[in-house]
């Protein structure tokens, strides 16, 4: 493979282009809903129309508004089918070749769900199709790849990175200039490069969208990565709930090496690469990086303590570059168009743009890019659509491991500080939007409950403290609790987060902690309300006596309770 | 060999520069509590009581895994260290069924020290309450998994000591336990070679030797670090 040739590849690619394009959304949100029934029904009628000359068919990876799904978009000038059902297939055909309007209903591309997002990791999301090489190298893929062989050396490619500013996308933030720096600077002969797409937050598809949509990206960025450090083997570890971007990945890295773009001498430079797909078994803390190191060695996904940090000794003991996968789709854009660009966007300390993946009580599902630096009103409000019914209470970001940002913060940049001045943090980009129906206590209470579960049982302020805190959350929340109660889940917040082992645990009590920061009323009104309905019938004496924890929320009647009593304390 | 120079509790040490904050402060006659450490073993840092204070660190360390560096300011008992300490005590109380007085460790029990001597005289928590497992199908010894604190000392003599890697852990949070081979009775085991090790390496009473009753277990931690240092420097030192 040289230049020549991956040029010939984008141009015969070009030729074959038809005068109309149907693009069929095939990713994970749209194919429960029957995307591939209603490709194959577009094909069978453009083929019985004789259209084939005139139009094709393409499935393509996310077409982002979920909540609308199935989607279909044509080329050119980009009508958006939403909802579209297998049997209105004919009718879009017709449409297009002069016949009545096709009977879907129509979405506005134009709408700001669309033009106020800005896309650098999703540049080719819904427009290549992911099972096909020639697709993506004709969207200009694995250019930046032989620009780096070819023209660059690796402290360049390094040197480069770290002037975009780049930081990592799996939620810390760590920058990944410094990083890919750190690793090349390893003295070992033998290193590794390692993409974690272990994706395990409650709501968070962004990664699963981009190894579904553009996985050959995410091939790029990583064969870019290991000639900069001086790797070259790699790892992806995908968690096994991905089936089809397993399956995708699979099929990108076959056609990668039979085209010769993975492998010994790629560009007929001196870089030899290969990159294998392990498959998660399905434990979130698997996705914290010494876990998820133990993982791949085949030996049980428990962290340990760091430093030493995998950049000097991870697998087998070796340096070892993990990065994030939309951190490594960020990689090929920034070669291409350099790291000032990239620096240009967003701002002073987060660079580019951020992946999110929206959800929860919000008009727009769905997946969004925006630049660094955009509000969270922007976001939720403009973008999303704002909630269905009523305002917006409050917006979670981080998962597990973030908090709980309320509406009177909404105009807070997204930015790695920003977040973490208002309680949160930046995380992989998971963002469920809750409205005033949704209790806080709860919230938290869900949180913990995800955290208990995962817990890996290692360290024992994560397995024995989330336990115990949960046990209180679950307490308060039935309106069983006690102030006592509340200050000892306050104290075991502390602890857990001061003395765990691994950043699960240190985040555990993060949703817990904000929304006691922000909505403490809600923790204080449960207690109160409880005491005054237990304490009103044993005063009265008129109602059982509950001795002991009572076994779930009783109601005021079986209580013998006065509703008049109900909010004194 | 590069000697560093550093303080503990304001006090000047030195140190080898290989060692760990721990073993300097063991040294010195510091004592900072454990209950993962087994001399002789790797080091998992899992229990979290050796927790120090490192000035200009803005996190807490565990003094079992972390290296000495030169100038290095540490606190190994500050009121907060001793509440944290405190908690995870607790924590372990209230998560299984931790009962001294039928236990057969009584009086000989790591958990029992490390609750005295961080003035745990009660639990604020609530018991977990448990039902857990008993083995008694090997023919010398037992587990009751009640008495167990994940520590994984047995899962490490075993492995690294005996190194015919028995016992291991499965399951995840709370649910996680000790296991013997496949996960199945201890007494059909094709591995374990009955050598004892991880009896002597159990911090509490939940890996006892049958026949033993109340307050007649005794470990003999000692033995599995003279094994090493035997193998490892040739030293025969009892």
């Amino acid at each position: 493979m040289d230049l020549a040739e991956l040029q010939a590849i984008a141009v015969k690619e070009r030729s074959a282009r038809r005068q109309v394009r149907i693009r069929c959304c095939a990713a994970a949100g749209c194919l429960p809903l029957g995307s591939m029934k209603i490709k194959e029904g577009l094909d069978a009628v453009v083929m019985q129309a004789g259209l084939r000359e005139r139009v094709n068919v393409s499935a393509v990876g996310c077409l982002r508004l979920c909540s609308a799904g199935p989607l279909i978009q044509i080329d050119p000038d980009g009508p958006l089918y939403e909802r579209v059902r297998p049997e209105e297939a004919a009718s879009i055909v017709r449409a297009l070749d002069g016949g009545p309007p096709a009977t879907p209903q129509r979405g506005d591309p134009r709408q700001p769900f669309f033009a106020r997002q800005r896309s650098i990791v999703l540049e080719n999301c819904g427009l290549v199709d992911p099972d096909r090489i020639e697709s993506y190298i004709e969207a200009g893929g694995y250019h930046a790849l032989y620009h780096v062989l070819r023209e660059m050396s690796p402290g360049a490619v390094v040197a480069e990175l770290s002037k975009s500013g780049l930081r990592g996308r799996g939620g810390a933030g760590y920058p990944t200039g410094l990083k890919w720096a750190t690793v090349a600077k390893q003295p070992a002969a033998r290193k590794f490069v390692v993409c974690n797409a272990d994706e395990g937050d409650p709501g968070a598809f962004m990664d699963r969208t981009v190894l579904e949509s553009d996985p050959h990206r995410v091939l790029e960025g990583m064969a870019i990565a290991a000639y900069a450090v001086g790797a070259n083997e790699g790892y992806i570890y995908i968690r096994g709930e991905y089936p089809l971007a397993i399956h995708r990945l699979d099929t990108a890295i076959n056609e990668a090496k039979r085209t010769g773009l993975l492998g010994s001498q790629i560009f007929e430079s001196r870089f030899d690469f290969k990159v294998d797909i392990r498959i998660g078994a399905g434990a979130y803390v698997c996705g914290e990086e010494t876990a998820l190191l133990h993982s791949i060695q085949g030996q049980r996904g428990v962290p340990r303590p760091r430093p030493p940090y995998p950049a000097a000794a991870g697998l087998w003991d070796l340096p070892t570059l993990i990065n994030n996968v939309e951190t490594f789709a960020n990689v090929p854009p920034i070669i291409r168009k350099g790291g000032e660009w990239f620096a240009s966007i967003g701002t002073e300390t987060s660079k580019g743009t951020k992946v999110f993946a929206l959800a929860g009580k919000i008009r727009h599902t769905g997946l969004v890019e925006v630049p660094m630096g955009t509000t969270l009103r922007e976001i939720v409000e403009e973008i999303g659509g704002g909630a269905p019914a009523g305002t917006i209470k409050a917006v979670q970001t981080g998962g597990p491991s973030g908090g709980c940002i309320p509406a009177e913060h909404l105009d807070t940049p997204v930015d790695y500080e920003s977040l973490i001045r208002v309680g949160s943090i930046m995380g992989s980009g998971g963002m469920i939007v809750m409205d005033q129906e949704t209790n806080m206590v709860d919230v938290a209470k869900f949180f913990m409950e995800f955290c208990m579960d995962e817990s890996c049982g290692k360290c024992i302020p994560c397995r024995a403290g989330t336990v115990q805190m949960h046990r209180l959350l679950e307490r308060i929340s039935q309106g069983l609790g006690t102030r006592s109660d509340l200050e000892q889940l306050e104290a075991l917040c502390d602890m857990v987060k001061h003395t765990s082992l691994c950043g699960l645990g240190q985040s555990a009590p993060n949703p817990v902690l904000s929304t006691l920061r922000y909505f403490r009323h809600e923790y204080e009104d449960l207690i109160r309300d409880g005491a005054a309905r237990r304490g009103s019938p044993v005063k009265k004496g008129t109602g059982p006596i509950i001795s002991g924890p009572a076994p779930a929320r009783a109601s005021p009647a079986q209580l013998g309770h006065s509703p008049g009593l109900e909010r004194g304390e | 060999m590069p000697v560093k120079t550093l303080t503990i509790n304001g006090k000047p040490q030195s140190a080898r520069e290989d060692q760990t904050i721990l073993a300097v402060a063991r040294e010195a006659g510091i004592w900072i509590p454990t209950l993962c450490h087994l001399e002789g073993t790797t080091d998992v840092g899992a229990c979290r009581l050796c927790l120090v204070e490192i000035a200009g660190v803005g996190r807490l360390l565990p003094a079992c895994v972390t290296k000495v560096e030169e100038g290095m300011s540490i606190e190994t008992d500050t009121p907060r260290l001793r509440e944290y300490r405190r908690m995870i005590i607790e924590l372990l109380f209230a998560e299984r069924n931790h009962v001294c007085s039928i236990c057969v460790a009584n009086n000989n029990c790591e958990l029992q020290e490390l609750a005295i001597s961080l003035g745990v005289d009660h639990i604020r928590l609530d018991y977990l309450n448990p039902v857990c497992e008993v083995d008694i199908s090997h023919p010398r010894f037992g587990i009751d998994h009640n008495r167990c604190v994940l520590c994984t000392r047995c899962v490490r003599a075993c492995d690294e000591i005996e190194g015919a890697h028995t016992w291991d852990v499965a399951g995840r949070g709370i649910q996680a336990r000790v296991i013997t081979d496949l996960n199945q009775p201890w007494g059909t085991s094709m591995t374990c070679t009955s050598c004892g090790k991880c009896l002597q390496a159990c911090p509490t009473g939940a890996i006892f030797a049958q026949g033993s009753t109340v307050a007649e277990s005794r470990h003999d931690r000692g033995v599995l670090a003279f094994l090493v240092t035997a193998r490892e420097k040739k030293q025969w030192i009892v």
